[in-house]
């Protein structure tokens, strides 16, 4: 197996039965396996619900970590929709030309002094700086904001062990608190600001609607950014003639990133609390129990995609739920799918190729599935292209 | 060359010249609004809605099964709707007026 192969763990559940089950701090959870079922359910907001107590659509539940409401997230229609058009135009920020000249930089930069250093642990000197220095252009807040986000280290809910961590997570709340106090007292341009003056029903929003925002923003993209750019890496690094591909035929890259968010899919799934007792796959799920749509599982359904398990650059029809599907669909996706369009033009453009030195992988323990969804570290040598 | 007309959800009229590539990708290029084309055309997002004026459908086709699947869980979807990403632009639908769903 190659080492930037991602495994389908799925596909036997998938094909027989179509969901499958994991146990989750004794609040099990119903794992639909299926492209039509995971689209169907999302879309069914009344019966699978996103507004449940706070913490528990996630997976593994946040609920005894978090009390604060993730916004827009764990809100349902037609609430949703009002916070949702309030956040919406500032995350299609990275449309914008200045916006993308400046990622560029950003990018250019982290790619440069990789190719100096020779070798890089990816995860944390390329991707966890990447991804911290890029959320500076969504906040819009001073570039320096990255280097404690840099310190906190990879996870922000974990520590080095799997288990969630209540104080680490306390270390982001805290700071989204002193900022959100900050942005009060002495508003500026950055999202805290923006958000304490957007208008909600007729009134502010208030402090505790903003860090709920903040929270999703921070925690959304953190994992997820890191791992898709690893695993981007890590992929070019094995397939030189994907690369040799993204420079001669650059007009490709935008399909080339809507692949790799299918076959990576960087969130394996997020859960929904069922309101009724209802069917899924034939299977019966009770009121007040949970289910997950599991995109990863989705991404790999034989039934929509050709080839699931290959990376097909340029694959020209990819319904993929990489970014989920309907209501809750990404916020950060336009922010995402930038970076990872830049990286590629930027690798394409300075680095011949690459070498996996040495690696650890990260595999989600998913009670019944082990998934591998990246790695905990890799050293890679980066080789730059002379012309 | 082929002229394609795009009505906006504020009744704005805004057509557009072009030879090739997709219908969404000329919309995203003038800033058509109500098309944002986040996935660049892979038909993932759904976020290229238009209805066809039903006497053109003979010209653009209708909707795929993968268009349909996309399009089946929006509200606002009925049998003229495509994802203007699956339209490609040629001679063939010169004159096609579409109203944007968004």
């Amino acid at each position: 197996m190659k080492k930037s192969e991602l495994p389908d763990p799925f596909e036997k559940a998938r094909e027989s039965k179509g969901y499958g089950e994991m146990n989750d701090q004794d609040d099990p959870v119903t794992m639909l396996l299926r492209h039509k079922d995971v689209r169907k359910s999302a879309h069914n907001y009344k019966t699978f619900q996103s507004g449940a107590v706070p913490g528990r659509i996630v997976i593994p539940s946040e609920v005894n970590i978090r009390d604060t409401r993730q916004i827009p997230f764990e809100v349902d229609p037609p609430v949703h929709g009002v916070y949702r058009a309030i956040v919406e135009p500032w995350f299609k920020r990275p449309l914008q030309a200045e916006y993308q000249e400046r990622l560029r930089s950003q990018i250019s930069e982290i790619v440069e002094e990789a190719l100096q250093k020779g070798s890089v642990e990816v995860v944390t000197d390329f991707a966890l700086r990447l991804q911290s220095r890029a959320l500076t252009l969504l906040l819009n807040t001073p570039f320096s904001e990255s280097e404690t986000w840099i310190s906190w280290g990879t996870h922000v809910f974990r520590s080095e062990g799997e288990a969630l961590d209540g104080d680490k997570a306390n270390i982001l709340y805290h700071y989204i608190d002193e900022q959100i106090d900050r942005a009060s007292e002495d508003p500026g341009e950055d999202m805290y600001s923006v958000l304490l003056n957007s208008e909600f029903e007729g009134r502010k929003l208030t402090k505790e609607e903003v860090k709920g925002v903040m929270v999703l923003t921070f925690a959304g993209g953190r994992d997820t950014v890191i791992n898709a750019v690893t695993n981007s890496i890590a992929y070019l690094a094995e397939h030189p003639e994907a690369l040799e591909r993204l420079r001669k035929e650059p007009e490709i890259t935008g399909r080339a990133v809507e692949e790799m968010i299918r076959y990576f899919s960087p969130l394996t799934q997020m859960g929904r609390v069922v309101t009724e007792d209802a069917h899924v796959c034939e299977h019966a799920v009770k009121a007040d129990s949970r289910i997950s749509l599991c995109w990863a599982s989705a991404n790999r359904d034989a039934a929509v995609f050709e080839n699931p398990n290959e990376i097909v650059l340029d694959r020209k029809v990819n319904p993929h739920v990489g970014f989920g599907f309907s209501h809750h669909n990404c916020l950060g996706a336009t922010h995402a799918r930038q970076i990872l369009k830049i990286l590629l033009q930027t690798l394409a453009q300075k680095v011949a190729s690459f070498e996996i030195l040495d690696y650890k992988e990260n595999i989600e323990d998913l009670d019944h599935f082990q998934r591998k969804v990246g790695f905990h570290n890799i050293q890679i040598k980066f080789n730059p292209l002379t012309k | 060359m082929a002229k394609i007309t795009f009505i906006t959800s504020d009744d704005e009229t805004i057509t557009l010249e072009g030879t090739s590539g997709s219908v969404m990708a000329l919309a995203v290029e003038n800033g058509v609004p109500g098309i944002d084309g986040d996935c660049g055309g892979v038909c993932s997002c759904a976020t290229c809605h238009v209805h066809v004026t039903p006497e053109d459908m003979v010209k653009t086709g209708s909707a795929s099964e993968i268009e349909t699947d996309m399009l089946e869980l929006d509200d606002n979807a009925d049998e003229y709707s495509r994802l203007c990403c699956q339209i490609e632009i040629s001679d063939a639908i010169d004159g096609v007026v579409l109203k944007v769903a968004k």
